[in-house]
C-alpha cells in the first residue's frame, strides 16, 4: 500500500441526502403549484418566476463574491427562494418588482445575517412583506382585465380568458376578500384554484399534491403543517359559528383553500431554517400559526394572515425551542423546587 | 411477528450480504504475537511473565489485579519475546507483551476438560469468569465478571443477550448465532445460574430470521428463555436502546443495565462463557468479519487473540486496488486504521476495508436545522443544539441539554445533510467535561 489511508472520526458513511438533494425535492415539489400558476396566468407568470430566480441566484453569487465567501448558489436553496418569492406575488406586477424581491430576500434576509441556515425569517416571506409594505398598490392588485387575441391569451393564461375582476372590475379583490365581505364563492373553483390570486397560492390541489410529495420523501413532519390546519379550521369553525349567518362549512372549506394558507402551511411555515427543530416545538408552532392567521383573517383590516402569521412565527422560534426541548431518554423529569 | 424497538436510529445500507453466508473459517496465528496489557475498559492488567520465559497455550500470562480489569491469556505456546509499546487498532501505543510462536501449540494441563456448570457454585461461576479474561465482547469490552456481579443476584429479572449486530456489514455474530447456538443457549444457562428470579432473552435483529428460527427450535423446551425480534435499525443494539426495546424501561448515562435489573451480554460474550465455564478455555479468539468493497473474498474467521490484522486480511484473499480507508469494527462506530500492523485483540470485531471514503467526499457545510439529528437521536437529544455549544466550547450549556446522555452513536452525524461532523465535536466536547469532572 504506497498511498496513506484515511483516518478520520467515527461514524465513517453518510446518508446520500444533502442539502442540494432536499433543495431539489421542495423544488420539484412545487412544479405542481408553478405550472398551474403558468396555466393560470401565462407566460408572463412565468416570465415573473425566472425574474425571481434569476435575482435571488445572481444576488446570492454577487454578494458571496464581493465579500469573499464560499460560494453557496450550487445547493439551490436560492433557486427555491425565487420559486417561492414568484409563488407569492400577483401574476400582474412589473418586472422589477420581482427583482428588487430577490434581491431584498437574499441580501437583506439570508446573507446579512451569515447566509444559509442563519436567517430568521423565511428569506421569500421576509421579500414579500417587504414589497408589499413598501408597494401595497401593485401587490395587492389582483386584477386581470379580459383579453382577446390568441397572443394574449398565451400571455395571461386562463386569466385573460376569464377576467379576475370580480367586484367592480377595478378594485380587482380576491376570491378571499368577497368571502370576508360575505359574498358566496364557488369551492370547487377554490379548491382547484381557477381564480385571482398570486400565481401559486390559488389551486389548493396543485399545493397538496407537492405537500404529500414532501411527506411521503420525509422531507417534512406533518407536524407543522397539520397543527397549522387542525387549528386553523378550529379557530375559524370557532369563528364561523359566532358570527351573524352561523356555522358554514362551505365559509371554513373557502377559507382552507383560498389565500396563501396551503401554500405557507407545506411550503412556507415548514422552512427548516426557520421552523423549530423539537418535535413538539414544531407542533406548538403550527398551533401558533394557525390562531395567528385566524386572527388576521377575521380580525384584521385585510383578507390576508398567512405571511404576517409565519413571519411572526419565525421569530418566536427560539423561545419555542427553548421551552420544547425533548428530555432525553431515560432522564427523569426534574423535580421543582 | 412482532418486533420490538425504540423511538430514533438510522437505516444505513448495511453491507451484510457480503459475509453473511460466510462459514467461520480458523486462522493460523502468525509468528509473532502481540497482546497489549489494556484490552479492556478498567486497570491495565500488569504482566506476570519476563523476557525469555516460556509460555504455553492458554497460559495466564497478565492479571488484573483490581476488580474492573481482566486478565490476558496466552493463545499459542512460545517464548516472552519482549514487552513493549505497541500499535493498537485504536490507535493507541499500548503496552504489550510479544511473544514468538514455536508453532508447536504446547496447552496448560487441563485446557478443555469438561465441567458440569450445575455442580459449580456461583463463587466458583464468577471466578473462573474473571480468570478467563472475558470481557464484554460487543465493542465497549468491560469486563464480564463484574457486569455478573451486581449489587443483589435476586433482583436481577432479565439476563439479555444481545444479538442485534445493528452496525452495517457485521456478521460474526449472526455466524456465531447459527454456528454454536447450542454453545449459546448453554452459555445463558450459565449466567442464569447466577440470577434465580431472572429470565433469559435472546434479542435478535429481524433482519436475521434465520438465526432466530434456528435458536427458536433450540429452546423451546426451555421455560426461562425466550427470543425475541427487534426491528432492524440502527443503533439497535446499544444497551439502553436494547433494554428499552426487550424490557419497556429506561436508564440513562448514570445507570447501569443492572439499575433496572437487567444484564446484558454480546453475543460472542455468552458463547465465551460457556467455553470457560464448561470446556475449562479462557477466552483465546475472535470471531471476526473481514468485509467492504475493497477487499476480495470477505468473509467470517476465528483469530487467535494476538494474531496481526495482516494475516486475517490475507486470509480473506487481500486487498482490492488500494482502499481509501480500513476501519476496525463497523462503519457506524469503529476506528479508522493508518496501518494494519497490529494484533487481533478482545474487543477487535471487524476489519472494514472500503475503496471510497465517504467523510473525505463529502465536505460539512452549513446547518440548515432541518431536524433530522433530532428525529435520529436514539438518546432523545437535539444534537442541532449541542453542536452549536460544542462549538463556542459552551461545555455547562452542552451538559444542560443533556449532552453527556450521547453514546456516541453516529446516528445524527449519519443523516446530517449538511455533512456536519457532529459526533466528533461532541467526542471532544464530552472528553473535556468528563476529564474536568474527574479532576473537580
Amino acid at each position: 500500500m504506497d498511498k496513506l489511508l484515511n483516518v478520520s472520526s467515527a461514524p465513517h458513511i453518510r446518508d446520500n441526502d444533502s442539502v442540494k438533494s432536499i433543495m431539489e425535492e421542495v423544488a420539484i415539489a412545487l412544479m405542481p403549484a408553478t405550472l398551474f400558476g403558468v396555466y393560470n396566468f401565462g407566460l408572463y407568470a412565468a416570465l415573473i418566476i425566472l425574474a425571481c430566480i434569476v435575482s435571488c441566484v445572481l444576488s446570492e453569487y454577487i454578494y458571496e463574491k464581493l465579500m469573499k465567501k464560499k460560494l453557496t448558489t450550487n445547493d439551490m436553496s436560492a433557486f427555491v427562494t425565487g420559486l417561492l418569492l414568484a409563488l407569492n406575488l400577483p401574476a400582474t406586477v412589473p418586472l422589477w418588482v420581482p427583482i428588487i424581491g430577490g434581491m431584498f430576500a437574499i441580501i437583506i434576509v439570508k446573507q446579512l445575517f451569515g447566509g444559509i441556515g442563519q436567517n430568521f425569517m423565511n428569506p421569500a416571506l421576509g421579500a414579500r412583506c417587504f414589497l408589499l409594505i413598501s408597494f401595497s398598490g401593485i401587490m395587492t392588485n389582483f386584477t386581470v382585465a379580459k383579453t382577446t387575441g390568441i397572443k394574449n391569451m398565451i400571455w395571461y393564461g386562463l386569466s385573460g380568458l376569464n377576467g379576475y375582476a370580480y367586484v367592480d372590475g377595478v378594485s380587482g379583490a380576491t376570491p378571499l376578500a368577497l368571502l370576508k365581505k360575505g359574498e358566496e364563492v364557488d369551492i370547487i373553483s377554490s379548491f382547484l384554484g381557477i381564480h385571482a390570486g398570486t400565481i401559486g397560492e390559488t389551486s389548493a390541489v396543485a399545493i397538496l399534491i407537492g405537500g404529500i410529495y414532501l411527506l411521503c420523501k420525509k422531507i417534512i413532519s406533518i407536524r407543522i403543517p397539520g397543527a397549522y390546519i387542525l387549528s386553523f379550521v378550529a379557530y375559524i369553525s370557532v369563528y364561523s359559528a359566532f358570527s351573524e349567518n352561523g356555522f358554514s362549512i362551505d365559509y371554513v372549506a373557502n377559507n382552507l383553500c383560498l389565500g396563501g394558507l396551503m401554500l405557507g402551511a407545506f411550503f412556507m411555515a415548514t422552512d427548516y431554517v426557520t421552523s423549530p427543530v423539537t418535535p413538539n416545538g414544531k407542533i406548538v408552532f403550527g398551533i401558533l400559526l394557525g390562531v395567528l392567521t385566524g386572527v388576521f383573517r377575521t380580525l384584521g383590516a385585510s383578507s390576508e394572515g398567512v405571511s404576517y402569521a409565519i413571519i411572526i412565527g419565525n421569530m418566536l422560534v427560539p423561545l419555542i425551542e427553548k421551552v420544547t426541548m425533548p428530555r432525553p431518554f431515560g432522564v427523569e423529569r426534574r423535580k421543582h423546587g | 411477528m412482532k418486533s420490538y424497538g425504540f423511538k430514533g436510529g438510522v437505516h444505513p445500507l448495511d453491507g451484510k450480504e457480503l459475509s453473511k453466508d460466510k462459514e467461520i473459517v480458523d486462522i493460523p496465528a502468525t509468528k509473532e504475537m502481540v497482546y497489549p496489557l489494556s484490552q479492556h475498559i478498567g486497570a491495565p492488567a500488569k504482566a506476570i511473565v519476563e523476557k525469555g520465559d516460556a509460555c504455553l497455550v492458554g497460559q495466564t500470562i497478565a492479571i488484573g489485579e483490581s476488580f474492573v480489569s481482566a486478565d490476558v491469556i496466552c493463545t499459542v505456546s512460545g517464548t516472552v519475546k519482549s514487552i513493549e509499546k505497541r500499535m493498537t487498532a485504536s490507535g493507541n501505543q499500548i503496552m504489550s507483551i510479544v511473544v514468538d510462536n514455536d508453532e508447536e501449540y504446547r496447552e496448560i494441563e487441563g485446557l478443555g476438560r469438561e465441567v458440569d456448570y450445575q455442580e459449580l457454585s456461583k463463587e466458583k461461576i464468577r471466578e473462573i469468569i474473571k480468570k478467563s479474561g472475558i470481557v464484554g465482547m460487543g465493542g465497549a469490552a468491560f469486563p464480564t465478571h463484574v457486569k455478573l456481579t451486581p449489587k443483589n443476584d435476586d433482583d436481577i429479572d432479565y439476563v439479555i443477550v444481545n444479538g442485534a449486530e445493528c452496525e452495517p456489514y457485521l456478521t460474526s455474530d449472526n455466524r456465531v448465532m447459527l454456528e454454536n447456538s447450542k454453545e449459546l443457549v448453554e452459555g445463558l444457562k450459565v449466567i442464569l445460574r447466577l440470577f434465580d428470579n431472572a429470565v433469559g432473552v435472546i434479542a435478535i435483529e429481524d433482519n436475521k430470521p434465520e438465526c432466530i428460527k434456528a435458536i427458536k427450535e433450540l429452546v423451546k423446551d426451555e421455560n426461562r428463555i425466550k427470543v425475541k425480534a427487534l426491528r432492524t435499525k440502527y443503533p439497535q443494539g446499544a444497551e439502553r436502546n436494547l433494554v428499552y426495546a426487550v424490557t419497556g424501561r429506561k436508564f440513562n448515562s448514570t445507570m447501569l443495565p443492572a439499575d433496572v435489573g437487567c444484564v446484558v451480554n454480546n453475543i460472542d460474550t455468552v458463547v465465551s462463557i460457556y467455553m470457560a465455564v464448561c470446556k475449562s478455555t479462557p477466552l483465546m479468539r475472535r470471531i471476526i468479519t473481514v468485509t467492504g468493497d475493497a477487499v476480495a473474498n470477505p468473509g467470517n474467521f476465528s483469530a487467535k487473540i494476538g494474531t496481526n490484522y495482516q494475516a486475517l486480511v490475507e486470509a480473506a484473499g487481500g486487498l482490492i486496488g488500494e482502499p481509501e480507508k480500513i476501519i476496525s469494527g463497523g462503519p457506524m462506530m469503529g476506528t479508522a486504521m493508518f496501518t494494519l500492523d497490529v494484533p487481533v485483540t478482545k474487543n477487535s470485531s471487524a476489519i472494514v476495508a472500503m475503496s471510497k471514503d465517504e467523510v473525505a467526499a463529502n465536505e460539512p457545510l452549513s446547518c440548515i436545522r432541518c431536524g433530522r439529528c433530532v428525529a435520529a437521536c436514539p438518546s432523545g437529544l437535539v444534537p442541532q443544539k449541542m453542536y452549536e455549544f460544542s462549538k463556542h466550547f459552551d461545555e455547562e450549556n452542552f451538559a444542560r441539554i443533556g449532552g453527556m446522555e450521547c453514546y456516541e452513536c453516529g446516528s445524527c452525524t449519519y443523516v446530517c445533510p449538511a455533512k456536519l461532523r457532529l459526533t466528533q465535536s461532541f467526542k471532544e466536547t464530552r472528553k473535556s467535561i468528563i476529564s474536568k469532572r474527574r479532576k473537580g
